[in-house]
């Protein structure tokens, strides 16, 4: 059967050296931490670069939810296919895709992994079967359920996940689709990141339902809630329900609740919520919390620590090297890629 | 010599149908009612029973659901024909088609292609009143990354299908609903067309009548009347309207120097005003005289017949323009 995908993802990501001796006698658990840590240190490096101009447009971080992506990801094999939002750097980061590359797509540099084209919203991935980064809210999930149908029809034995975010939840494409797969049997994992804000409207201003997974279980497949601020729950629950998705039993939904610590975008003046709010759930940080388990039971925490955050800080000034290497895709192939190339046509408009 | 057989438009598309079934286990077919009910225009009627629940696939009425279910199955290894009922319900889809068939493989920077075919049915003549009877299809010509094909022929309807299923990409097939009834003869050896192409249904060198679809029968019609005058037109079949096969319809302005553009489609911000756009860019001096267009009344299609009947392009009008343009008063 499948791998786990972060064995299959160590195939894909370079400068692993630190993390492969660390693997040694600290199994699975360093390994979380140190893909939540990648995550977090990208994503404020992000934050960094969009100050200094490197980075434009919209950026959606995704620091204080690590624990969803990381832990939900364990559930995957390399065959496997992942469909995200608009906020998925840590999405790709876990699935696999090489830091360099997704900076490099920060940048919009050609050698990003969508070549530039699409930017921070627009992460896509053939190697990793990462089918974006979808900046429209709820678009993603028919593309889910079409990617499990085409796996039910040629009897391949993968599960599609599909994250998407409270938000999502009001749009008619959430109902249709967990309606469509429900009714299909298809095999998508949906997984619910509920941070209670849709940008800035909290859940109960726009959801008659709160209990989400309610909604999901009145399309008759198994729902549960799920602290998504612990990786550990989160990694149990996505692999309990993987494993039932790809038995044949349909679609699963997980609704992870977590929370995000910073603004919706670079723009946000995050007038619709409490400062107070935001320190409370600081106080259930994923990482911090995971580092204070840790430490309790973990003489050398503070050296496995050093050596962790060591081998990220290698990785994300490596990828800022990378992108800053890298190189501007010429304006004549501006039209290369709207159509396939054909016979006397190289795929322009 | 192949035989002929009398056949129906209806029947073509299906006889289209079938051939990619049997060829492409890739292909299946999904939408509303296109299984038991046997398609709402009656096209995938029997495709149930011969092809199985697998192949042809009843959806619910969720149309932003199933068009970008057939964009993931695509993505997915499959060849999906998805069938909406018209194009105002293509309406509900419109997210899936323009934010996602049309945009993933220049946004994936070429990883991804989506050969998905869509059809459906568009166009009024049928006292279906405001919501069954608009012709969009220009809007859709207005997105880059997805073709849009018109079939207003047997040979056509037989043999878009096929070719749209093993293009790359997403391409939309427009079936004008007045023509699923036309009857005439067909080779029994017909097959895949090109689409990529626009066609002369009838020679002329006094003036181009360039139409497509469901207005292609009323033009020859008109052009036959014109004839009957000794005013000798030109019909152009666009086939294609995206993308424009630009290089036919100069070819035809330059030896005729006279164009109407016929199209059941509204003028303001359209693809009658593109080609008129487009014919002014590259060949405007060759031109001897204004260009017209015969186009739907701006307003929603009305039910009543004598309404419907006067908002739409009929052959009267487009024998009045077409002298005008010639310079003939009736």
């Amino acid at each position: 059967m499948n791998e786990p995908a972060a064995t299959a993802a160590t195939d894909v990501r370079p400068n692993l050296d630190a993390t492969n001796r660390l693997h040694v006698g600290h199994d699975h658990d360093l390994l979380l931490l140190h893909e939540m840590l990648r995550i977090r240190r990208f994503e404020e490096k992000c934050a960094e670069l969009y100050s200094a101009g490197k980075i434009r447009g919209f950026l959606h971080l995704y620091i204080g939810e690590e624990a969803v992506a990381v832990g939900a990801m364990q559930a995957l094999g390399r065959d496997d296919a992942v469909v995200a939002t608009y906020r998925e750097h840590g999405h790709a980061l876990a699935r696999g895709i090489p830091a360099d590359r997704l900076m490099a797509e920060m940048y919009g540099k050609h050698e990003g992994c969508s070549r530039g084209r699409g930017g921070s919203m627009h992460v896509f991935d053939a190697h990793t079967r990462f089918y974006g980064g979808n900046a429209i809210v709820g678009g993603g999930l028919p593309i889910a359920v079409g990617l499990a149908l085409a796996d039910k029809m040629q009897q391949k034995p993968r599960v599609t996940a599909c994250f998407f975010g409270d938000g999502a939840v009001a749009e008619g494409e959430f109902h249709e689709s967990l309606n469509l797969a429900a009714l299909w049997k298809l095999p998508v994992l949906f997984l619910c990141e509920n941070n209670l804000y849709a940008m800035g409207t909290r859940l109960e201003r726009a959801q008659s339902q709160t209990d989400l997974a309610a909604k999901a279980r009145s399309y008759l497949m198994p729902a549960e809630p799920v602290d998504g601020m612990d990786v550990l729950a989160v990694e149990a629950a996505a692999r309990r329900a993987a494993a039932a998705v790809r038995r044949g039993e349909g679609p699963a939904f997980l609704e992870f609740r977590t929370y995000r610590f910073r603004a919706h975008s670079m723009f946000d003046a995050e007038l619709y919520r409490d400062k107070s709010e935001v320190e409370v759930w600081k106080q259930r940080d994923p990482i911090a919390t995971f580092i204070s388990h840790l430490k309790e039971r973990e003489e050398t925490a503070d050296a496995i620590l050093g050596a962790l955050n060591g081998s990220v800080a290698d990785e994300i000034d490596v990828a800022v090297q990378f992108a800053e290497a890298g190189t501007w895709e010429p304006v004549d192939d501006l039209l290369k890629d709207v159509y396939s190339p054909r016979p006397g046509s190289d795929g322009a408009a | 010599m192949a035989k002929m057989a009398t056949t129906t438009y209806r029947e073509a598309l299906r006889t289209a149908l079938k051939e990619a079934l049997v060829k492409d286990p890739r292909v299946f077919l999904m939408g509303e009612d296109v299984g038991q009910y046997g398609g709402s225009y009656a096209v995938s009627k029997g495709l149930l029973a011969e092809f199985g629940p697998e192949r042809i696939r009843d959806t619910p009425l969720s149309e932003s659901t199933f068009v970008g279910a057939g964009i993931g199955a695509a993505l997915g290894g499959m060849r999906p024909i998805v069938e909406l009922m018209t194009v105002n319900f293509s309406l509900l889809a419109l997210d899936q088609i323009v934010n996602n068939a049309a945009t993933i493989r220049h946004m994936s920077g070429g990883q991804f292609n989506i050969p998905l075919v869509i059809r459906m049915a568009t166009g009024a003549g049928r006292q279906l009143a405001a919501q069954h009877a608009h012709s969009l299809e220009g809007w859709y010509a207005h997105i880059p990354g997805i073709r849009i094909v018109a079939p207003a022929t047997l040979e056509d309807a037989r043999g878009m299908l096929w070719t749209a299923l093993e293009d790359p990409d997403p391409v939309l097939i427009f079936e004008h609903q007045t023509l699923y009834n036309m009857e005439g003869p067909l080779a029994d050896d017909a097959g895949p067309v090109d689409i990529d192409h626009a066609a002369i249904r009838r020679s002329g060198k006094d003036l181009s009548l360039i139409t497509y679809g469901g207005t292609l029968g009323k033009t020859l019609q008109a052009a036959e009347t014109l004839a009957r005058e000794g005013i000798d037109a030109e019909v152009i079949d666009l086939r294609s309207l995206r993308p424009l096969d630009m290089p036919a319809i100069l070819e035809s302005v330059k030896k005729t120097h006279r164009v109407v553009i016929v199209d059941e489609g509204w003028k303001s911000g359209s693809l009658s005003a593109e080609i008129i756009a487009r014919i002014v860019e590259s060949a405007f001096y060759d031109l001897d005289a204004p260009m017209a267009r015969i186009c739907s009344a701006e307003v929603p299609i009305p039910y009543p017949k004598h309404l419907e009947d006067a908002a739409l392009p009929q052959p009267a009008a487009i024998v009045a323009a077409a002298r005008e343009v010639v310079g003939r008063r009736g």
